[in-house]
């Protein structure tokens, strides 16, 4: 049952403050919405349960690129074309470029922001194991002021969050710390555009005397939250790469995700593409990192 | 004044549609996709999936490639949108028109629109695709009659026409 846009109520104040007041004036009445590519679906559809809706997306604050010595600072209604087009985030974030890429189509990426696959939170987003794996921080801001969250904590469960019902998602912090490792991403869809993922890995690792110095493993699509796969990196960490140590990583990744059937793929298969894609990382870091 | 009150009543909207300055008058969050076919007449605009997926409901917004069912009405104000029929005087509207037509890159027409407005937003952009490109620009588009294969011939046929001339 189509939407009826009469009993939608859409109040664009144009400024961040004026964001926040409405939103701490009635705490969980309005839904932000951005670039719309996940909110209009369920409205035309029938299923927004929200009945107001505050536009977020001519907010200077939050389509700013901030780059500062130690990090980039990225505004949360950045979009995946400004991701892809910009110098630093192509350069020093690669996983983010990629995966900015798969996103949707081109028309999609014009509209989707970094910000909102965050708060939509689904486990399937193609950009967020990029974010795990960076370290990324989120910056919650609201009337009561501002906090950090390290990214790592933010989703607290399917579909759940740590963001407050007054709190709006204004940034995502990345350090600067990562353009000598070595960087692999995949992603298993039924196709390249326009396809939600059926496992989708970013990684990052760093080879020093023969074995990994440090490995940085997170998965989409394969837990009710984007995962980071702290076991199997541990597991790693130290070890020459070598086929031993390959199968280890295969048990360690099939025993850490929790993937479930559903309409894109099964369990089975998406525990057998985890260990292939962390493999197929392993062989690229053995064979680069030993280089760079 | 309540905003809550103020916008769920409708209201008026402005923007430059096809170079002409529009308003009107509608709920906010009407997609623009309605608000193009219904309220303006241009029924050019396609709606084919209504969710983002198919890319028939493509239009420019400020230069930049959009599914108009994707975007709240409200969210277009001020901006400039063009339409498959503000192509008609764009130049690269007749090299793509022919190449189109030669190569049978059109057939049951309503995936064209959009084909030829993802096209141009393309073609602005990177005058000499490469095959890679083109898929990759057009893959929002979906068509269910052609394979893709004559729309991409279509297209690279048309950036060499115009990079000839």
């Amino acid at each position: 049952m189509r939407a009826d846009p009469a009993e939608y109520r859409l109040f664009s104040p144009g400024n961040l403050q004026a964001v926040l007041s409405l939103l701490a004036g009635e705490p969980a009445q309005w839904l932000p919405i951005a670039g719309g590519t996940d909110v209009m679906v369920l409205y035309s559809a029938g299923k927004l349960p929200n009945r107001k809706l505050i536009n977020i997306w001519n907010i200077p604050e939050l389509r700013q690129i901030e780059v500062f010595s130690d990090r980039i600072r990225i505004g949360a209604a950045c979009t995946y074309t400004a991701l892809r087009r910009h110098d630093i985030v192509s350069r020093e974030f690669p996983l983010l470029a990629t995966a900015a890429s798969w996103t949707g189509g081109i028309a999609n990426q014009n509209r989707g922001t970094l910000g909102g696959n965050i708060a939509n939170a689904s486990p399937a987003a193609d950009s967020l194991p990029a974010l795990l794996v960076y370290d990324a921080e989120v910056t919650l801001i609201s009337v009561r002021g501002e906090r950090r969250v390290a990214y790592r904590n933010f989703h607290t469960g399917y579909k759940q969050t740590a963001l407050a019902a007054d709190e709006l998602i204004r940034d995502i912090s990345l350090p600067r710390e990562f353009s000598g490792y070595v960087w692999h991403t995949r992603k298993a869809g039924a196709r390249n555009a326009q396809a939600i993922s059926k496992v989708c890995l970013a990684a990052l690792g760093q080879i020093a005397n023969g074995t990994i110095r440090d490995v940085r493993l997170a998965l989409g699509s394969v837990a009710p939250v984007p995962l980071r796969l702290d076991e199997t990196e541990h597991a790693l960490t130290g070890k020459r790469i070598e086929p031993a140590l390959i199968e280890t990583a295969r048990t360690s990744v099939a025993k850490e995700i929790r993937p479930i059937d559903d309409i894109r793929s099964t369990a089975r298969y998406r525990t057998a593409v985890a260990g292939n894609l962390v493999a197929e990382f392993l062989y690229k870091l053995a064979a680069e990192g030993a280089n760079a | 004044m309540n905003p809550s009150q103020e916008s769920c009543a409708k209201c008026e909207v402005s923007f430059t549609v096809n170079g002409e300055q529009k308003k009107v008058l509608v709920h906010p969050m009407e997609r623009l996709l309605d608000v193009l076919r219904n309220d303006l007449g241009l029924t050019g605009t396609k709606e084919g999936c209504g969710e983002g997926e198919c890319g028939s409901c493509s239009v420019l917004l400020d230069g930049m490639l959009v599914n108009s069912c994707l975007v709240p009405v409200a969210q277009a104000s001020g901006a400039s949108i063009v339409t498959i029929e503000g192509m008609s005087a764009h130049v690269l509207m007749k090299p793509l028109q022919e190449a189109f037509l030669e190569c049978g890159g059109a057939q049951c027409g309503i995936c064209t629109p959009g084909m030829i407005l993802a096209a141009v937003h393309l073609l602005e952009k990177k005058p000499e695709p490469a095959l890679a490109d083109i898929r990759e620009w057009l893959a929002g588009n979906l068509c269910r009659c052609t394979g893709y294969m004559q729309i991409f011939e279509a297209v690279a046929k048309a950036a060499r026409g115009k990079v000839a001339k």
